[in-house]
C-alpha cells in the first residue's frame, strides 16, 4: 500500500474509446485493482483493472477540462480518464508506474489472491492435470516409447519438464550427446503419439550445426525417433522458421540439419517469423482497429500491412502439415525452430488439437496447454511480461495460438466442447498473474517459486465455472466421424478476431448473441426437464401413469458465476466479487456499494444498442449554434424507446 | 419466333458435368426454350435444371474433339460441361448464349411458366397501395392518397397512387413533378408512428446552373413539416458529385430557397461503380492463391465492403435524424431509384419492426423497389460475369439485400426471416420463373400484364410448405429500434453468397440444425410443462390426492 499516494479521486471523466461519450465517476486505486465507479446513472457500471493488465500508463497534456490519463491493457482494454485536478493524476500515474512493475515474483496477485478454499482444495486444484496419465492415454510407454529420468533433476536441460519420453533405443549417452548439440540442451523428446499409426510427434530446438558441425549422438537420436515407427521409412523434420532466418543462424554456429548427415529425413521449412515480427505486427493490427471512425479502405489495409492473419495462416499451415505427415503418411515429425518453446509449441499443440478429438474438450485443452505450453517451458513470464523485465522478450506467441484455435472454431462449430468465451477467459488469466499456472517461464523456476503450495491453479477455476464455457452445439458424435480435423486454408477463411481484440468495446459487437442465447435455452431445457420429472412424480401420487422422459439428465446444482459488465455480451469476466469482498472494507470504507441493479429503468433497448455510440454522422450541431433541443438529446447515450 | 431455331443440337449423350463440391455426373445434356438440362437418368443423382436467364456468361474451350463449356451463372455459380464432340459443343455453346440474352420481355420463362402448386392467396393481390393507406390513415390524417399518375403521366417511374400532404393538391404536385428528375416529386416513404416524423423519397430538383426554384415544391415538403420544426435532406451524393449535376440542368435544394431544412451529403456510389466492384469481389473470392496478402488486397480493392458500410451508415443517418432527432427527413440522389432506395428501405429495417417479419418485408420490397420504381430489368440483366461493357447493370438490390444481411447478423434474433430469404430474392431479381421482377416500374408491368400472365413470387413464397426454409429459429419479436454498427470491424462479407459456392458448409448446416434442434426441444418441453400443470390442478381440485397404501 505505502505506493499508493491517492486512493480515491472524485469527478474523474471516463472518455468512451470510439465515439464522443463520456461518463463520470470515481477512481479508485487499491493495492491490486484500479478500480472506476460510475456515478449518477441507473446502471452504475463498474470498471475493475488489475493491475497485471495494464501494459501501460500515458499522462498526456493538460486540457480545460483535465489532465488525461490513457491506460492500454494486455487484454486489449483502453480505457481514457481525464483527471480534473493535474496533481492527482500524477499522484495516480506515478503510483501506477510502480505497482505495474512488479520486482520479484512474490508481488504478483497470484500469491495474495484468495478465493477462500481450504489447503485440500487447493491441492486437489493443480492435481486436475496430470500430464503422465496423459502420456498413457496417448500409449505411452510402449514397446518403441519410455520415460527416462534423464532429466529428472534439471541436469541435462533446465526448461524441459522433469519427465521425458524418449524411444527405447535412445540411451542416455545419446541423450546427453543429443542435448549437447541442441540450443539450450533442448534435445528431441515425444510430445505425442498417434496410436493408430504408431507415428510420434517430437519437439527439440535447433541444432547446434553452423556451416559443418555435425554430431553422431544426434544423428543416432533421429534415427531412434525414425525406427521407432515401423510404418514409415522416414520421418519429417520441420523446421518451422523462414529458410533466410535458419541460414543466417548458421553464421552464429546454430542452423539446421544437414540432409545428407542424417539417413532417411525428409527436411521441411514452415516460413513461420520471430517473436519480434510477432509483436509487431500485433501492434501495428491494434493501432488500425483503435483508429477512431476508421474506413473501410483503412481497415483492409491495415489488416493487410500489420501481416497478422497471414501469420495466423502460416502457423495453421504448418500444423496441418504436420497432421498430415502423422495421420496420412504415418510418419513421425520432428518439430523445431529456434529454441523450441514458441513457434514449436503453437505448431506442436495445434498439430495434437487437428489429430485428437480431446484436445477439443474443455479438460482437454487444458492439458494440451498443460503438456505443450507450461511444460515444456513457453517462456510466459517473458512472453506476457510479467515483470517487466525485457521488452524484446513481450510477443503474442500463446495469443496466436488462442486465435488459431478459435479459426478452427468458426469452420467446425460442433467440434469443440468449448465456447469463444473459455479461450478469451484464459488469455484474460495467461495476463492476470490471478493463478499459478502461467507464472515464470519454465516448470524449474516454478517449483522453486513453490506455486503448488502458494498460488491456485486457473484449471480449477474454470472447471468450476464449466457452465459458462460450454459450446451449446457442441456434438461429441462429431469426434467419431471427424477424428481428424481438416480445414481450408482458403484466405477468406481467416477472419479479424473482433472477440477477442474487441472484447470491451461494446459498440463493435453484434447487439443480440447467438451464443448466449443458446446457451440459455440449453440451460432453460435443463430445468424444464426437472421440472417435467417432478410434475410426473406428483402425478403418480394421483394414480396416473405417465410416458418416461426422453433425455434425462439429473437437475444439476448450478452456480453461474457473476457477469458483470459483459466483455462481449455476458461472456464471464473474473469473479468479481470474491475482489471485491476482500477489499471493500479497506478501500470503500462505508461507501460500500451494492450490486447494479438490473433493471434500467423503463427503458428498454436492444442489448445496448445505441445510435450515437456508433456516430453514423455529423447531425450533431446541424442548425448552427442555436440550441436545439432536438439535437441535445443526441447526447443521451443510448437509444431509448418506451413500448 | 420459335425457340427451335436457336437450338441446333438438343441433345447430347455423355455429357460430364463438373460442379465445386459436388460429385461429377455424366449423363444427357438437353436444351429446351428455357432450360439446360443434365440428366443422368440414374435414380440417386440429382439433375441439374438451369434456367438460360441465369446465365451469366459462357467459355468454350476445346482439347481435341472433347469440347468444355463453363458456365457463369447470375448466382455466381461457376459449372464444367464437358461434351464429346466439337460440333455438338459449339451448337450447345451458340445456343446458350442466344437463348441467355433474348431481348424481348415476352419470350422470358415467366410467360410460360406453370406452377405445379395452387395458388391460395394471389402475391399480385397482396400489397395494395389502399390498404396500407387505410394503416396510415388509421394513425394521421395529414397525409391523402392522390391519383394524379393514374395513367402514369405525371411520373413514368412512379406507380398510380402516392401518399402525398392533405394540403398539397394534384395541381401543385405536377408542376412539383415538373421540378424533379424524371418527374419523381417528393413523396411519403414512412410515417414513424412513435413520433409522428416522416421519411419521403424523391430525385434531384433541377435547378440547373440558373437555380431555378419552385414555389409548390418548397410548399411540398414544408407541408411535412410540424410548426416550427426542422427538417433534414439526405443528398446521398457528395457535395461535389451534387454541384457538378447542376451543370446537366440537376442539383440540390438550395438554403436559401429551403430554409427549414439541413441538407447531409452523402457519398454512395453511382451504379456503374458498383457493377464494377460487384465484378472485382467476385473475382477476388474466385482466386484460388490461397494467400492471405492477395486476398486482402483484392478485397480492398473491389471496394464492395466500403459500398456496404456507407448504404448502411447513410441509412442509420436517416433512421438517426427521425427517431433520435425527431425531425422529418428527404432523401434522395440523382434519379431517386437506386441510392435512394438503399437508404429508404434500410432505414425502415432500423426503425419498423413490421419490416423484420416475412409479410413485412415482402410489402418493404413491394413498397420500396417494385412500386418505387428501382428498374429491375435493367439492373439486373447481366450479374458479376459478364463480359460485356455494363450499360445499366448494377447490383443495387443485391447491396441492400447485403445491408439487410448485416443487421440480421447483428440482430439476429429480432427477424422473423433468415438469410435464405435473403438469398432466394438475390437469386430471383436476376433469373426467376416469377414475374416480379420483371419490368422497369409499375407501368411497363402494366403493360406486360405480369399479374394476368405470369405467377407472383409472392404467391409461392408465402406458401406454408416453402416458409418454413425462410424462418428464423431464433426470432423473438420486439418493437424496438434496432441500430447497428457500422464499424469496418462489425460489417462481414456476405459468405452465404459471395462464397456460396467455393465452400463446403456442411458442418455449419449441421451446426444450425443442432441449434434448431435445442430451440424446438424447448417448445416441446415448455408445451409438455404447460399440459402436466394442467393436469395436476384439474386432478387437484377434483379430488384431494389419493391415499397411498
Amino acid at each position: 500500500m505505502e505506493h499508493i499516494r491517492t486512493p480515491k479521486v472524485e469527478q474523474v471523466k471516463l472518455l468512451d474509446r470510439f465515439s464522443n461519450k463520456s461518463v463520470t465517476g470515481t477512481l479508485h486505486l487499491t493495492a491490486t485493482h484500479l478500480i472506476f465507479v460510475e456515478s449518477n446513472s441507473t446502471s452504475a457500471q463498474e470498471i475493475w483493472i488489475l493491475h497485471h493488465h495494464i501494459a501501460s500508463v500515458e499522462k498526456l497534456s493538460l486540457t480545460t477540462s483535465g489532465c488525461p490519463l490513457l491506460i492500454q491493457c494486455r487484454n486489449f482494454r483502453l480505457v481514457h480518464f481525464v483527471i480534473p485536478r493535474e496533481r492527482d493524476c500524477h499522484d495516480i500515474y506515478s503510483s501506477l508506474l510502480r505497482l505495474l512493475r512488479p520486482v520479484s515474483y512474490d508481488e504478483l496477485y497470484a500469491f495474495s489472491y484468495n478465493p477462500k478454499q481450504n489447503d485440500q482444495q487447493r491441492e486437489e486444484g493443480w492435481q486436475l492435470i496430470d500430464l503422465a496419465a496423459e502420456f498413457e492415454r496417448m500409449g505411452v510407454p510402449c514397446d518403441q516409447w519410455q520415460l527416462t529420468d534423464v532429466n529428472r533433476e534439471y541436469k541435462v536441460c533446465k526448461t524441459y519438464p522433469r519427465d521425458l519420453y524418449v524411444p527405447i533405443t535412445a540411451s542416455k549417452p545419446i541423450i546427453v550427446g543429443s542435448s549437447k548439440f541442441r540450443s539450450k540442451g533442448r534435445f528431441p523428446v515425444l510430445t505425442y503419439f498417434y496410436q493408430e499409426k504408431k507415428a510420434a510427434v517430437c519437439r527439440c530446438s535447433q541444432p547446434l550445426s553452423g556451416f559443418s558441425a555435425r554430431c553422431l549422438e544426434d544423428e543416432h537420436m533421429l534415427q531412434a525417433i525414425s525406427k521407432a515407427n515401423h510404418n514409415s521409412r522416414y520421418i519429417y523434420v520441420m523446421d518451422t522458421r523462414p529458410k533466410l532466418n535458419a541460414l543466417a543462424n548458421r553464421a552464429a554456429g546454430k542452423g539446421y540439419e544437414n540432409e545428407d548427415n542424417y539417413s532417411n529425413i525428409r527436411f521441411q521449412f514452415v516460413g513461420i517469423e520471430n517473436i519480434h515480427v510477432m509483436r509487431g505486427s500485433l501492434q501495428k493490427l491494434l493501432e488500425v482497429v483503435g483508429t477512431r471512425s476508421l474506413s473501410m479502405t483503412d481497415y483492409l489495409v491495415g489488416l493487410e500491412n500489420s501481416g497478422w492473419l497471414r501469420h495466423i495462416k502460416a502457423i495453421m499451415d504448418a500444423a496441418i502439415f504436420l497432421a498430415k505427415a502423422v495421420t496420412v503418411e504415418g510418419a513421425s515429425v520432428l518439430v523445431h525452430c529456434s529454441d523450441g518453446w514458441d513457434r514449436t509449441a503453437q505448431v506442436c499443440a495445434l498439430g495434437s488439437l487437428l489429430m485428437d478429438p480431446y484436445y477439443r474438450t474443455i479438460k482437454g485443452f487444458m492439458v494440451l496447454i498443460e503438456k505443450d505450453w507450461i511444460s515444456f517451458g513457453h517462456k510466459f513470464a517473458d512472453r506476457c511480461d510479467q515483470l517487466n523485465i525485457d521488452p524484446k522478450e513481450v510477443s503474442p506467441i500463446f495469443t496466436q495460438f488462442l486465435e488459431c484455435v478459435w479459426q478452427l472454431t468458426e469452420q467446425f462449430p460442433q467440434a469443440f466442447e468449448f465456447s469463444e468465451w473459455f479461450l478469451i477467459q484464459i488469455h484474460e488469466h495467461v495476463h492476470s498473474c490471478q493463478f499459478g499456472n502461467f507464472l515464470g517461464n519454465s516448470q524449474r523456476q516454478r517449483e522453486d517459486l513453490q506455486l503448488k503450495e502458494r498460488t491456485y491453479s486457473l484449471w480449477a477455476h474454470l472447471l468450476n465455472e464449466k457452465q459458462n464455457y460450454l459450446n451449446p452445439v457442441y456434438s461429441p458424435s462429431f469426434a467419431e466421424s471427424h477424428p481428424v480435423l481438416e480445414p481450408s486454408t482458403q484466405a477468406y477463411h481467416f477472419k479479424f478476431w473482433r472477440n477477442m481484440y474487441h472484447q470491451y468495446d461494446r459498440s463493435m459487437h453484434p447487439r443480440q448473441s447467438i451464443l448466449k442465447h443458446v446457451l440459455t435455452l440449453k440451460d432453460s431445457n435443463r430445468e424444464l426437464e426437472g421440472t417435467v420429472q417432478a410434475l410426473k412424480t406428483k402425478l403418480q401420487k394421483f394414480g396416473v401413469r405417465t410416458s418416461p422422459l426422453k433425455p434425462q439428465t439429473p437437475p444439476r446444482e448450478r452456480s453461474i458465476a457473476p457477469r458483470p459488465q459483459s466483455l462481449i455480451l455476458g461472456a464471464p469476466l473474473l469473479s468479481r466479487k470474491e475482489v471485491q469482498q476482500e477489499e471493500d472494507e479497506e478501500v470503500f470504507g462505508e461507501e460500500a456499494r451494492e450490486d447494479a441493479p438490473a433493471s434500467t429503468g423503463g427503458e428498454r433497448t436492444v442489448e445496448g444498442s445505441s445510435a450515437t455510440e456508433n456516430g453514423y454522422g455529423e447531425v450533431m450541431g446541424s442548425f448552427g449554434s442555436k440550441n436545439e433541443p432536438g439535437v441535445v438529446t443526441l447526447e443521451f447515450g443510448v437509444a431509448r424507446m418506451s413500448c | 419466333m420459335e425457340f427451335a431455331e436457336l437450338i441446333k443440337t438438343p441433345r447430347v449423350d455423355g455429357v460430364v458435368l463438373h460442379r465445386p463440391f459436388m460429385p461429377t455426373v455424366e449423363g444427357t445434356l438437353c436444351l429446351t426454350g428455357h432450360h439446360l438440362i443434365l440428366s443422368s437418368r440414374q435414380d440417386n443423382t440429382e439433375e441439374l435444371w438451369l434456367l438460360h436467364a441465369n446465365i451469366d456468361s459462357i467459355e468454350k474451350r476445346f482439347v481435341g474433339s472433347l469440347g468444355t463449356i463453363i458456365v457463369k451463372c447470375k448466382d455466381l455459380r461457376v459449372i464444367q460441361l464437358d461434351i464429346p464432340g466439337m460440333e455438338e459443343c459449339l451448337n450447345i455453346a451458340n445456343s446458350i448464349e442466344a437463348l441467355s440474352t433474348l431481348d424481348s420481355v415476352s419470350l422470358m420463362y415467366p410467360f410460360f411458366y406453370r406452377p405445379l402448386f395452387e395458388v391460395i392467396e394471389d402475391g399480385w393481390q397482396l400489397f395494395v397501395a389502399e390498404e396500407s393507406f387505410k394503416d396510415l390513415e388509421s394513425m394521421t390524417d395529414e397525409w391523402r392518397l392522390s391519383e394524379v399518375n393514374k395513367d402514369f403521366r405525371v411520373c413514368p417511374s412512379y406507380p398510380s397512387f402516392l401518399t402525398v400532404p392533405k394540403d398539397i393538391d394534384d395541381e401543385s404536385l405536377c408542376k412539383a413533378a415538373s421540378f424533379r428528375h424524371g418527374g419523381r416529386f417528393p413523396v411519403l416513404s414512412y410515417y414513424h408512428k412513435k413520433n409522428g416524423m416522416v421519411m419521403m423519397r424523391a430525385a434531384q430538383p433541377l435547378i440547373g446552373t440558373n437555380g431555378r426554384r419552385c414555389k409548390e415544391d418548397e410548399k411540398l415538403i414544408n407541408a411535412t413539416l410540424c410548426a416550427g420544426k426542422r427538417g433534414y435532406i439526405i443528398d446521398t451524393r457528395t457535395i461535389a458529385v451534387a454541384q457538378q449535376a447542376k451543370a446537366r440542368g440537376g442539383g440540390f435544394e438550395q438554403e436559401a430557397n429551403y430554409p427549414q431544412w439541413r441538407r447531409i451529403h452523402k457519398a454512395i456510389e453511382r451504379s456503374n461503380v458498383l457493377q464494377d466492384s460487384l465484378i472485382k469481389l467476385v473475382e477476388a473470392c474466385n482466386d484460388q492463391s490461397h494467400s492471405m496478402d492477395r486476398w486482402l488486397s483484392k478485397l480492398e480493392a473491389s471496394n464492395w465492403q466500403s459500398n456496404v458500410k456507407e448504404i448502411l451508415t447513410t441509412a442509420c443517418l436517416a433512421a438517426q435524424c427521425i427517431d433520435r432527432e425527431g425531425a422529418s427527413v428527404l432523401v434522395h440522389g440523382t434519379e431517386g431509384t437506386d441510392s435512394t432506395l438503399q437508404v429508404t428501405s434500410l432505414a425502415q429495417i432500423i426503425l419498423d419492426p413490421t419490416c423484420r417479419t416475412i409479410r413485412g418485408f415482402e410489402a418493404l420490397i413491394e413498397r420500396e423497389w417494385l412500386q418505387a420504381g428501382h428498374p429491375f430489368q435493367q439492373r439486373c440483366a447481366q450479374s458479376a460475369y459478364s463480359n460485356g461493357k455494363p450499360r445499366s447493370e448494377a447490383p443495387v438490390f443485391l447491396l441492400f439485400l447485403d445491408c439487410v444481411w448485416q443487421i440480421l447478423r447483428q440482430f439476429p434474433c429480432s427477424f422473423q426471416f433468415n438469410e435464405n430469404l435473403l438469398i432466394m430474392l438475390f437469386e430471383h431479381a436476376y433469373a426467376s420463373q416469377f414475374g416480379t421482377f420483371l419490368g422497369n416500374c409499375v407501368a411497363e408491368r402494366v403493360k406486360l400484364q405480369l399479374s394476368q400472365k405470369t405467377v407472383s413470387l409472392w404467391s409461392w413464397v408465402n406458401r406454408p410448405q416453402e416458409l418454413q426454409r425462410f424462418l428464423n429459429p431464433l426470432y423473438e419479436p420486439n418493437n424496438l429500434v434496432i441500430w447497428p454498427s457500422v464499424a469496418p470491424q462489425s460489417l462481414l462479407l456476405w459468405e452465404g453468397v459471395f462464397l456460396r459456392w467455393n465452400r463446403s458448409t456442411k458442418c455449419l448446416d449441421e451446426a444450425c440444425q443442432e441449434m434448431v434442434h435445442i430451440i424446438e426441444y424447448n417448445k416441446e418441453l415448455q408445451n409438455k410443462v404447460n399440459s402436466l400443470r394442467r393436469q395436476l390442478a384439474q386432478l387437484e381440485t377434483e379430488d384431494g390426492p389419493l391415499q397411498t397404501p
